[in-house]
């Protein structure tokens, strides 16, 4: 076992010619896999990104053939006018679409899976072929959930939060099998993630470089290691409930139907306990990813890196603590709700914190505005306005006003659009080099970033408007309602932003495509940037890296006094060597 | 598979910060999880018993004395297991297979005890779908079942492996397969008194 380490350790690099198959399909590399979860969310983004678009056509001009959907079958669509039911299948599957199959595989399955190993100066992931398999499990999953909306009755329509007993008995939705596949989907995903959990905080534990001490590590591994856990420790009482759901829906248990003895309220609690750290979930690896674009731009460290982590942490554990905030109308004990207003609002402290030290961390920068930088400033500013509204409805007395209403919808859009699109853009566009070996187009990124982020605005601006009038979610025609017909135009002005930021998204496309062919060259560190994954070539060869590097400085060390170059690389040993190659 | 090689090779280095080897890291994560799963269905038992009334009455429907039996043969196990683990650090071949086969069958014994009651208990007509109580019991005795069911699978196949050439590649997996039987012994001490005593 030694010998094999020793010759493991003089060969990381050494390759051999392997398979199509092995290489590209099931592969056990890291970086193939990355890119894989990469693919998948991308392609899920488009189904979520049509079930939005028919989801706003409906809304804007309700009962009107949606262009471009006439060719859809009977009793799904009817000459390209959605029916009630097969809106309440879209909302569904668009929540359920853009959370667990874009948001988790492009945050943590993409970019955990690239660049842990990486950054941390490891050859490959801690537990390469379990790594295969949770991709392929996700990928099942998908299968699973896509295949939904062709069986009898349709897709799962109860909402992406299933709610008791809406889905636990099939007579409520008139979907059966649609339902029972979500169920068994979701369940996939869950286990998918359970190993990639396991993965990423073996991996990050045990298997750093060396000199790479916990107060040394990239704050991206600190936020996705803390991403892990918390969905680690959350997930178990849903997969309990998942299960409690599929048996009361197929061996007549009686857990969460009140006519039989059980109770609804519980499977929201189940949900809920899980539902808000998986916020945070998606959220932290996105605040990862701007921290580390943040001190490339602007050549100086970050603000208060001890104190983002000490932050971090404090969020993780009070997120466990909030849950019930999402149940205030639901018919929760009054005397629950205070306490969850008050965790709810104390929550926003470590936020604040994190948010201010970002701000700080660009003060008396010298700010270049590449496209990864455009991302990520855009994703501070719009996720800050959905921040801002979460205090609002954290407070119960005014959340009793703004719950069921569009106020809402808008709120956890401005926190997870930004955080899953620009931030996951700004991390796309900054690591693109590395993981394909060139450079995007800037011309076309700036042209996809400003597109996207007006376009995001123009799209959920008008949405807190339509809730703070009393505009109700989960709502098929709102214009059949007298006191909100004067709100068509609102809702119009909405859908036409959602179909810019579609089209906004072609030249993204292009550009991927394009770059990843004929793109200029990447050198090893395009960005003149500190930490562990541009010490190695671009694409990294199997193995990672020629020589296990050793790591001597802290990851943010840009424009440190007495050397020549403005930026100071963890892997360089001396100052007085200067920068990098 | 010069894949596998990369990080076979990291193992056994002492890179680890931990001083843990990869695998043992990677179990305890993943029972952590395990043990939400379970704190999850066990906390709503408890608050939904808390809630309702006349559960004691369907609660005397179920076999205790066929539980002690299950509770005495799950706890041998855990026994066996252990001296399986300290025969592999003894480097005694023989004394590993024979605890390994002992806890299978231990296990396989614990299911059949299992399956005698649950057919007792469907021959009386108490089917998931006679209540909250017996919802709750049959998915919690169920799911821990599902657990005993693949503890049996990972101890058999250790039992196989290690009657061949690779001896010193399951070592480490006996200590992780014990961590695991330990668990789903530990839930069952748990569901013990939740479903049959309290």
């Amino acid at each position: 076992m030694m010998q094999a380490a020793t010759d493991a350790a003089a060969h990381p690099a050494h390759e051999h010619p392997q398979s199509f198959w092995r290489t590209y399909v099931f592969s056990v590399d890291h970086k193939v896999i990355g890119k894989q979860y990469m693919s998948l969310a991308l392609l899920m983004a488009l189904v979520g990104g049509l079930t939005a678009y028919l989801i706003r056509w409906q809304l804007a001009w309700p009962e009107t053939p949606v262009p471009g959907f006439g060719w859809m079958p009977e009793p799904t669509m009817y000459d390209g006018v959605v029916p009630p039911e097969f809106y309440n299948a879209l909302i569904t599957m668009h929540g359920t679409v853009m959370i667990f199959f874009v948001a988790m595989p492009f945050l943590l399955g993409a970019f955990g899976n690239f660049l842990i190993p990486l950054m941390v100066g490891a050859p490959d992931m801690a537990f390469p072929r379990l790594n295969m398999m949770s991709f392929w499990t996700l990928f099942s999953a998908s299968t699973l959930l896509m295949a939904s909306f062709f069986v009898p009755g349709g897709a799962a329509a109860a909402g992406w939060t299933g709610y008791a007993p809406l889905s636990a008995d099939a007579v409520f939705t008139g979907v059966n099998w649609g339902l029972n596949l979500w169920i068994l989907a979701l369940a996939l995903e869950f286990g998918s993630f359970l190993m990639g959990g396991v993965n990423f905080l073996t991996t990050a534990i045990n298997m750093r470089a060396p000199g790479l001490t916990l107060t040394r590590l990239p704050l991206l591994v600190w936020m996705q290691l803390t991403a892990a856990v918390l969905f680690m420790l959350s997930i178990g009482p849903l997969i309990a409930g998942a299960l409690m759901l599929l048996f009361d829906r197929t061996l007549g248990t009686s857990f969460f139907l009140p006519q039989r003895g059980g109770d609804a309220l519980l499977w929201q609690h189940l949900f809920w306990f899980f539902g808000h750290p998986e916020v945070y979930v998606v959220l932290l690896p996105a605040f990862g990813m701007l921290l580390e674009v943040f001190p490339v731009f602007t050549r100086k460290p970050i603000f208060g890196y001890r104190t983002i982590i000490v932050a971090t942490i404090a969020t993780g554990i009070l997120s466990f603590l909030v849950w019930a905030h999402h149940m205030f109308v639901s018919g929760i004990d009054p005397r629950l709700a205070t306490p969850f207003s008050i965790t709810t609002i104390l929550i926003s402290v470590p936020f604040a914190v994190m948010v201010f030290s970002m701000v700080a961390s660009l003060w008396g920068g010298s700010i270049t505005f590449a496209t990864p930088m455009l991302f990520a400033l855009g994703f501070l500013a719009t996720f800050v306005i959905g921040g801002v509204t979460g205090i609002f409805l954290g407070a119960a007395a005014v959340d009793i006003y703004l719950h069921g209403t569009y106020f809402v919808v808008a709120h956890f859009h401005y926190t997870l659009f930004p955080s899953v699109f620009l931030g996951g853009f700004a991390g796309l566009y900054f690591w693109y080099p590395k993981m394909f070996g060139r450079m995007l187009n800037e011309t076309l990124g700036k042209i996809h970033f400003w597109i996207t982020v007006v376009a995001f605005n123009g799209v959920f601006i008008p949405l807190f408007l339509a809730g703070a009038a009393g505009n109700m979610r989960r709502v098929y025609n709102p214009m059949q309602y007298d006191f909100l017909k004067h709100l068509a135009p609102i809702h119009q002005f909405a859908t036409y932003f959602t179909i810019v930021l579609l089209i906004g998204q072609v030249p993204f496309v292009i550009n991927f495509v394009w770059s990843m062919f004929r793109g200029e060259p990447a050198t090893d560190n395009p960005w003149h940037a500190n930490t562990l994954e541009w010490a190695t070539s671009s694409p990294p060869p199997h193995g990672n890296f020629e020589t296990v590097p050793t790591v001597y400085r802290d990851p943010y060390e840009y424009s440190p006094p007495g050397v020549s170059e403005d930026w100071l690389p963890q892997y360089t040993p001396s100052p007085l060597t200067g920068g990098a190659r | 598979m010069s894949a596998m090689s990369v990080t076979e090779g990291v193992h056994a280095t002492s890179r680890d910060f931990a001083r843990q080897p990869l695998g043992k890291v990677g179990v305890w994560w993943f029972l952590a999880s395990e043990i939400m799963v379970f704190g999850g269905l066990m906390g709503s038992y408890i608050l939904s018993r808390i809630a309702a009334g006349g559960w004691a009455a369907e609660r005397a429907h179920v076999n205790t004395r066929l539980a002690v039996i299950n509770t005495l043969v799950l706890l041998t196990s855990s026994l066996t297991i252990v001296e399986a683990h300290a025969a592999v650090d003894a480097d005694q071949r023989s004394r590993v297979r024979t605890f390994l086969l002992a806890t299978v069958l231990l296990g396989c014994m614990f299911l059949g005890i299992k399956a005698f009651e649950y057919s007792h208990e469907i021959e009386n007509g108490l089917t998931p779908a006679s209540g909250l109580f017996w919802s709750f019991y049959y998915t919690m005795t169920g799911l821990h079942g599902l657990h005993v069911l693949i503890g049996i699978i990972i101890n058999f196949s250790l039992f196989v492996a290690a009657g061949g050439r690779n001896f010193s590649r399951i070592q480490h997996r006996v200590e992780y397969a014990g961590l695991y039987w330990h668990f789903v012994d530990v839930v069952w001490i748990f569901l013990f008194p939740l479903l049959y005593l309290a």
